[in-house]
């Protein structure tokens, strides 16, 4: 798996915060919250078949985290460590290129 | 093969790590509107982050702003429940004297808009403030527990109108806020749905790049007020279009006689039956003993049409 794109902001964010309170509690750093590790609500996960992708671009609309991102070729990449389950991309994947399996940790 | 390029940007105003649901309906509209909006800014000023939110309070500013942390990459102000239109309307006052070239964009949900709001919003419209006003309308109060709102279809269930033996869930009709923003000769007023992201998409952009205020009534599925699957949000959505229960629709300066429509059947015929909709809803669970309620939920979209302008047929 790809090394997550915010491990900079995670790192930024953890140095600048701490346990401080901000002065006006004015929120400084866009998009902070990629240090909530969302991806262990998942119960299910979504596996993806890369030879069924047609590349329509279908679950990277409509990732709700998002969690989906695109590869140089524009391939889906899922992000794990944010990914809440849900299902969406499966259900609407019009190849069935991505299915729905109970994880194991 | 070439590399084909996606229909929307790569931009991400929304990040991950935010506290909706998964599955979370409104959570595809925020991530969705913010890269229209910021695609749309481009077009017209060159600068992609020519925006600022003003957002109501509501499910979607509760679980992106979780002191210390936020989910949105652009200048965001939370405001209270009643005012982002009026906040939006001052940021776009100030940003006129200073000379910035922008949008604003104002966010509130079906509460914070059709109940608590409603009087900003008509102010914001009728001054011709230079804000677009989206509603994601997810039909009652989920972040306080699911509360009907003025917003919330007939025969629903909600923790406020409970069905049982005397009542049938929520009694009233359903409160169409885009209708009463069109009322007010906005410049661009339209209806759309995640079950049809593209057409969203489009309308957000074209709202963000008219002059003038805009309005945007967007349904968005709620999982837990919904009673639903995760995985059924955009399903949902989109059947709610295709049985006619959610009209596409735009409204340029309030023309009534000129509207447009999006997804219509050409003889007015709806193919898919409303009762595909209301079956995978838990929240319409209790109609299915009541075919009377269904019949009257299919009377009160019928006039929605009407007064559109249409004479529809729902299976």
């Amino acid at each position: 798996m790809a090394e997550s794109p915010f491990k900079a902001d995670i790192e930024k964010v953890q140095k600048e915060y701490g346990e401080k309170m901000t002065p006006g509690a004015i929120v400084y750093i866009p998009g902070s919250s990629v240090v909530n590790k969302t991806g262990g609500w998942r119960v299910f996960m979504p596996k993806f078949d890369k030879d069924k992708c047609i590349r329509c671009f279908m679950c990277y609309t409509l990732c709700p985290e998002p969690a989906i991102y695109l590869d140089e070729e524009s391939y889906p990449v899922f992000d794990y460590e944010y990914c809440k389950g849900c299902g969406i991309c499966a259900n609407e994947c019009p190849t069935k290129a991505i299915e729905m399996v109970r994880e194991t940790k | 093969m070439a590399i084909r390029k996606p229909p929307i940007t790569t931009r991400e105003y929304w990040a991950p790590g935010h506290a909706a649901c998964a599955g979370c309906g409104p959570a595809i509209v925020m991530k969705l509107a913010t890269k229209a909006f910021s695609e749309a800014m481009e077009e017209k000023y060159g600068d992609p982050n020519a925006f600022a939110i003003a957002h109501a309070t509501g499910c979607m500013e509760v679980v992106s702003a979780v002191f210390p942390y936020t989910a949105w990459k652009a200048p965001w102000i939370h405001v209270a429940f009643e005012n982002a239109a009026a906040a939006a309307s001052g940021v776009e006052a100030a940003w006129k004297k200073l000379g910035r070239k922008g949008k604003i964009l104002a966010i509130g949900g079906d509460g914070g808009t059709a109940d608590i709001g409603l009087q900003a919003l008509s102010g914001m419209l009728e001054r011709r403030h230079n804000v677009v006003y989206l509603m994601y309308d997810n039909e009652a109060y989920m972040n306080t527990g699911i509360q009907r709102s003025s917003s919330t279809p007939y025969g629903a269930w909600t923790t406020t109108s409970p069905p049982g033996k005397y009542s049938i869930g929520e009694d009233k009709p359903k409160k169409w806020v885009a209708l009463i923003a069109a009322a007010h000769q906005a410049p661009y007023v339209a209806t759309a749905s995640i079950g049809d992201p593209y057409d969203f998409y489009r309308k957000m952009k074209k709202a963000a790049s008219v002059d003038g205020p805009a309005f945007v009534q967007v349904l968005a599925p709620c999982v837990p007020g919904w009673r639903i699957p995760s995985e059924k949000t955009v399903e949902i959505a989109r059947l709610a279009i295709e049985s006619g229960l959610w009209p596409l629709f735009e409204i340029e300066n309030g023309d009534f006689y000129n509207i447009k429509f999006q997804r219509f059947p050409k003889d007015g015929k709806f193919k898919k039956p409303i009762e595909d909709y209301l079956k995978i809803q838990g929240r319409f669970k209790h109609l299915f003993k009541r075919p009377e309620a269904i019949q009257e939920l299919k009377n009160q979209i019928k006039e929605v049409w009407r007064i559109l302008g249409k004479e529809v047929e729902l299976l």
